[in-house]
């Protein structure tokens, strides 16, 4: 059962049409890349996908519910959560608050103008927990803005998943890392697999194509391509574009 | 082991300042200052401690203040003048009047941020100036609201007499001491520590699940309403409202005030800033009428060379370290 849903979503900016006709849909499970080149509309299709901007026409359905249009805060409350492209953390908080405070826990507590925001052991254990996972465990006191750029990539992760997201949509992931980068980050995304349902934009075609289940190609605000890596590996378009030669 | 994520409710520097607060009325007269004058650093340290809550902690730069602080001072003298003289009910006016004030301009400008914010708090305080002077059936006009008497407070037994501005100082002290004991709560809270993440990244608060504007009015509303109370004090102390306390410039003077002090890296600058505005005030004012203009060289020199006010002279260097190479 597709646990996410697209059906042909469009929206314009002004007079440039960025999506056009998307349709795509995420199975309960898997790791869904979505690749194209830049400006393919990759990073828009994800910001209609969880709120920021809302589709001129076309739905978005979760879990069986539709979701279109609704506002990030009530998105992200069904369950998706995502990461930024761009580094998108609470800078001069420390690792460990960028987590505490994305957890549901603070936020039921949001209304709490007196008690201690992290007294409960639970909560905080489970917000170590997280920075552990994504291998920043010794980094729990560091301030989030002084962090190397690897480990933000990562907190950037840790704080997506403090909301225990059923989906989680990645946006470029390794974007800016060095081949070491890279590799711990697809450790990272490899280890999530299974444990929450994912969906990756990324640029880097070794890394999609070895992580990914399945693969959607945007190009001109349209799904130009649909299927296994294997299947991509086979498509013409994918084979004569630059991305091919990776594959 | 997993300390450090709580934050005492007592701390020295918490007992320091409100002991050294409590000296204040058996020196000020031997330094050739007078008692009101330790009222009016009181009330407007209160005020201060509000004003922060909403530019300091939530980064929400609110330039129309004065109108709360002024609605609290009406709401103060008008439930007196022509509702109950008890002073309970009438600082609960002041409360209430000013979050009444508060709630009306949160609801049209929390989707706001940064210089749109700052332009529309600026707009609705120049209607409650205006309406202030304007409306003089019930405000009085220029003319303000005389005859606010200081009502004593009734505790149950005993009663204690206001009248005098050292009965008065001690009385303006203990709300102080509530006041800055739960901003400090607040401000460690869960509520204050989701204004913090908000303050630094809307977006990202918003995904992760954070209804934003809710949070940015409540956060408004409050501070409203504490500023209000400082209004509401100030009228009796001054036994008086008058409509200057909501003009731009006393808007100012407040974020003046808390930014002098440190406001932005420390939770008790803006009570420094309070203390150095009015003795500059005061102490520069005996000297010459143009206080303002040296009060305002020095404020630009700390803009200039310590934008974290004075207040961030006394905090240990930044915790950051520098990024390292990836």
């Amino acid at each position: 059962m597709a646990l996410f849903e697209a059906h042909e979503l469009h929206l314009r900016f002004g007079d440039r049409v960025v999506l056009e006709d998307i349709s795509l849909s995420f199975e309960v499970g898997r790791l869904s890349g979505i690749m194209g080149p830049n400006g393919a509309g990759k990073t828009t299709c994800f910001n209609v996908l969880t709120g920021r901007y809302r589709p001129d026409r076309g739905r978005v359905v979760f879990d069986g519910a539709d979701i279109t249009g609704r506002s990030p805060q009530a998105i992200s409350r069904l369950g998706i959560a995502r990461s930024f492209q761009l580094m998108n953390l609470f800078d001069e908080f420390t690792a460990f608050e960028n987590v505490a405070i994305a957890l549901p826990e603070t936020r039921r507590r949001g209304a709490d103008p007196i008690g201690q925001a992290y007294r409960d052991s639970a909560l905080v254990g489970e917000a170590h927990e997280i920075l552990v996972n994504v291998g920043l465990g010794d980094r729990a006191g560091q301030i989030a803005k002084s962090l190397p750029y690897g480990e933000r990539r990562a907190l950037e992760i840790a704080v997506a998943l403090a909301s225990r997201p059923k989906l989680l949509f990645l946006d470029e992931p390794t974007a800016g890392l060095g081949s070491d980068g890279r590799a711990r980050l697809a450790d990272l995304v490899r280890k999530l697999k299974g444990a929450v349902t994912l969906v990756v934009i990324e640029h880097d075609m070794e890394f999609l194509f070895s992580l990914a289940d399945v693969i959607s190609v945007i190009h001109w605000g349209q799904v130009i391509a649909q299927g296994s890596p294997a299947d991509l590996r086979a498509n013409p378009w994918v084979r004569n574009s630059n991305l091919g030669k990776l594959a | 082991m997993r300390s450090g994520h709580t934050v005492p409710t007592l701390t020295p520097v918490m007992i320091a300042v409100w002991a050294a607060f409590a000296t204040v009325p058996l020196w000020i007269e031997h330094v050739g200052l007078y008692q009101y004058l330790g009222v009016e650093v009181l009330i407007f340290a209160t005020y201060a401690l509000a004003y922060n809550l909403v530019l300091g902690h939530s980064g929400l730069p609110s330039f129309g203040h004065g109108a709360f602080f002024g609605l609290g001072a009406y709401g103060f003298g008008l439930a007196q003048l022509n509702l109950v003289p008890d002073l309970w009910f009438c600082l609960g006016a002041a409360v209430a009047t000013a979050s009444a004030g508060g709630t009306l301009v949160a609801a049209f400008i929390s989707h706001r941020r940064g210089i749109y914010y700052s332009l529309l708090t600026i707009a609705f305080g120049q209607v409650f100036w205006f309406i202030a002077i304007k409306w003089h059936t019930v405000t009085g006009g220029e003319d303000g609201l005389l005859k606010i008497e200081r009502l004593p407070v009734q505790l149950g037994v005993a009663t204690v007499d206001l009248s005098h501005n050292v009965s008065l100082f001690y009385f303006v002290l203990a709300i102080f001491v509530v006041v800055s004991l739960l901003l400090w709560r607040l401000v460690h809270s869960p509520f204050g520590r989701i204004l913090r993440a908000i303050k630094q990244n809307e977006t990202r608060a918003r995904f992760v699940g954070y209804d934003v504007w809710r949070y940015k009015a409540a956060v408004l509303i409050l501070s409203a309403g504490l500023s209000g109370l400082a209004g509401g004090l100030f009228a009796m102390a001054q036994a008086s409202a008058f409509p200057d306390v909501m003009s731009l410039h006393y808007s100012g003077y407040i974020v003046m005030m808390t930014l002098v002090g440190g406001g932005l890296v420390t939770f008790w600058g803006p009570v420094l800033g309070a203390i150095v505005f009015l003795l500059a005030r005061d102490v520069i004012g005996a000297f010459t009428t143009g206080w303002m203009l040296w009060f305002g060289m020095l404020f630009v020199a700390l803009v200039i060379y310590k934008p974290e006010g004075l207040g961030g002279m006394f905090l240990r260097p930044a915790r950051t370290k520098r990024p390292e190479a990836t």
